[in-house]
C-alpha cells in the first residue's frame, strides 16, 4: 500500500479533494488492481458479515472452556429495562461488543477487525447507529475504508497482533479505527479522522495481552467494550474540535515503542497479567 | 498489506492467527495436492502446540484439507466431517528448530497416492507463508497469483520461464529460488500481479528442467 502514515492519507485526500475514505478506496484500487465496483462489493460483504455476525449472537452458547457466553444477553436485558447510567445507545454499543466477542469464543462467524480478538469494537458502534437509522449501509461502507486505512497504517507503522505488541496493538487499533469512522459518520474532517484516531490508540497505550489460560476470552470480552465506548468518547472529542496534541502518526510509533519493550509474558502467552493471577492459575481446564 | 487484511477475513471465531490462519494452511496445502486429501499427519509446533487445542487450530487445519475456507461454520466439526468422509489425519506435537511460533507441518497424501510435505506459518490477521515445500525452503503467502515450479537446478531455466511470463503480459510481483544443493533439486516461487491463464501453465511443462508445476490461484483460499 502506498501510504506509510496518516498524514499522507489526510494529503492525498486533500489534493484530490475527495474524502478520506475515498483516498483509501483509490489506493486499494491502485494497490489490487481492481475496480471501484470491485471493491465497494468486497467492503459490503464484509458490512453484511458483520450484520449476520451481530444478529446470529446466541446467549445460550458457552465457549469449549466454559468461561465466557451470556454476558452480551444479560446486557441486553438490562438494557431493556430502560434504566441504564450510560443511556440506551451506548449500552447498545456495550452490548453487541460483548456479543461479537462472545460469538467469536464460541466459534460462531464474525469479521476479524483487525483481528478476532479485537472483532466487537468496530461492529459494535457501527450497528448501534445503523439500528437508529443515523447512517445508512452505503455510509456504513465508507466508514470501514475510514477504518481500514487507519489500521493499515498501524499495521505498516506498528504491529496489528497481540503476539507482537500487546493488546493495545489488537484492541487499541480496533478503538483507533472505529473512531475515525465514527468521526466520519458524524461529518467530521479529514483531520479531525485522525485526531480521533490518535487519541482513541493514545488512552489505550500500554495495554497488555494477557490471556487467561491463552484462549481469547478472558479479559478479550470485555476489552472490546473498552475499546469500543473509548472509540465513542474520542470522536465525539474530535468531532467538538479536540485534537491530539501528540501528532498521531507519531502515536502510532509511541505504540510501536511500547509493545516492542513489552515483557513477552505480556504479549500472547498467557503468563503475564491476569492470566497470571491465582484464579486463572487455579483453573482447570 | 491490503485493506481486507485488516478488515477481514469474514472468520470462524475464536483467532485470526490460531483458527483462520491455520485453516487457511490446511486449505493452502490441500489446493497445492491437487486432489482430495486421503491421509493427513499434522505436527503443532510452539504456540500452535501450546494453545491450538483451545483456539480450535487442530479442527481448523482438518477442516483447511477437506477444503473448507475460513469462514466455514462447519469448522468445529471438522474432526467428524473427516471420519464420515474417510479422510485419516493423525495430529502430534512437534518442534521445529527455528520456525515462528505459530507453525504447522503437513504431509499429506492425495487419493492417488500424490505426497505433499508442506511447513507453513500463522503471521497474524489471518495471512500465512509457507516456509518450507517437499524438503525446501520457501516463503510465499499465497495473496497473490503463484506459481510453484518444481526443476532441475540448471542455467536457462529462469530465463524459460520468465520470456513464456512476458510474452503473455504477466507482469512478476515477486520471484524467488531456491535449491537443496547445486544442479540438484530446486523451487521456484513466482508471485504475479496477475492471474496466469491455464494455457501457459500447459506451455510452462515444455522448459527444458522443469519437473512439476503448481498454480495457486491469489486469494484462493
Amino acid at each position: 500500500m502506498a501510504y506509510r502514515s496518516l498524514q499522507e492519507i489526510t494529503e492525498a485526500a486533500g489534493k484530490q479533494q475527495v474524502p478520506f475514505w475515498r483516498a483509501v478506496l483509490l489506493d486499494d484500487m491502485q494497490e489490487r488492481t481492481v475496480s471501484e465496483e470491485e471493491s465497494i462489493h468486497m467492503m459490503h460483504n464484509m458490512w453484511s458479515a458483520m450484520l449476520d455476525a451481530g444478529a446470529a449472537y446466541d446467549g445460550t452458547l458457552r465457549s469449549g472452556s466454559g468461561l465466557v457466553g451470556g454476558m452480551g444477553q444479560q446486557m441486553e436485558e438490562y438494557r431493556r429495562q430502560g434504566n441504564t447510567l450510560c443511556g440506551d445507545f451506548v449500552a447498545r454499543v456495550i452490548q453487541t461488543a460483548l456479543q461479537m466477542g462472545e460469538s467469536n469464543a464460541c466459534m460462531k462467524r464474525i469479521v476479524a477487525a483487525p483481528t478476532a480478538g479485537a472483532c466487537g469494537v468496530l461492529p459494535a458502534v457501527l450497528i448501534a447507529l445503523y439500528q437508529d437509522g443515523r447512517i445508512s449501509d452505503e455510509m456504513a461502507v465508507e466508514s470501514l475504508y475510514v477504518a481500514a486505512g487507519i489500521g493499515q497504517v498501524i499495521a505498516e507503522r506498528a504491529f496489528i497482533a497481540g503476539a507482537a505488541g500487546g493488546c493495545q496493538a489488537e484492541v487499541g487499533s480496533a478503538s483507533a479505527m472505529a473512531s475515525g469512522a465514527l468521526v466520519h459518520l458524524g461529518g467530521g474532517t479529514s483531520e479531525q479522522i485522525i485526531h480521533a484516531a490518535g487519541m482513541a490508540l493514545k488512552n489505550l497505550l500500554g495495554l497488555v495481552c494477557d490471556p487467561v489460560a491463552g484462549l481469547v476470552e478472558i479479559p478479550c470480552v470485555k476489552r472490546n467494550v473498552a475499546g469500543a465506548v473509548n472509540a465513542l468518547a474520542c470522536a465525539d472529542m474530535a468531532l467538538a474540535g479536540i485534537t491530539s496534541r501528540i501528532p498521531p502518526d507519531q502515536v502510532i510509533d509511541a505504540m510501536k515503542e511500547i509493545g516492542e519493550t513489552m515483557h513477552v509474558s505480556l504479549r500472547e502467552t498467557g503468563e503475564g497479567g491476569v492470566a497470571n493471577s491465582p484464579w486463572a492459575r487455579d483453573l482447570r481446564l | 498489506m491490503y485493506i481486507f487484511d485488516i478488515l477481514g477475513p469474514v472468520m470462524v471465531g475464536p483467532s485470526s492467527s490460531h483458527t483462520a490462519g491455520a485453516g487457511r494452511i490446511g486449505c493452502t496445502a490441500a489446493a497445492l495436492l491437487g486432489e482430495r486429501v486421503a491421509e493427513a499427519k499434522i505436527g503443532l509446533h510452539g504456540s500452535f502446540a501450546a494453545t491450538g487445542k483451545g483456539h480450535g487450530t487442530d479442527r481448523a487445519l482438518v477442516a483447511g484439507l477437506l477444503g473448507m475456507r475460513p469462514d466455514d461454520m462447519r469448522i468445529p466439526e471438522s474432526f467428524e466431517i473427516a471420519r464420515r468422509e474417510q479422510m485419516k489425519f493423525e495430529i502430534c506435537e512437534m518442534q521445529i528448530s527455528g520456525a515462528h511460533p505459530n507453525t504447522a507441518y503437513l504431509k499429506i497424501k492425495g487419493e492417488s497416492g500424490k505426497v505433499l510435505e508442506m511447513e507453513a506459518a500463522s503471521v497474524g490477521g489471518g495471512r500465512i507463508r509457507i516456509s518450507r515445500l517437499d524438503g525446501i525452503d520457501v516463503s510465499c503467502s499465497g495473496d497473490k497469483p503463484t506459481l510453484i515450479l518444481n526443476n532441475v537446478d540448471q542455467p536457462g531455466f529462469v530465463a524459460g520461464v520468465t520470456t513464456l511470463l512476458a510474452q503473455n503480459s504477466v507482469n512478476i510481483a515477486t520471484m524467488n529460488l531456491y535449491r537443496d544443493k547445486r544442479g540438484g533439486n530446486a523451487v521456484t516461487v513466482i508471485e504475479s500481479d496477475q492471474e496466469i491463464p491455464e494455457k501457459i501453465i500447459q506451455e510452462m511443462k515444455m522448459v527444458p528442467g522443469l519437473l512439476k508445476v503448481t498454480y495457486l490461484k491469489g486469494g484462493d483460499v
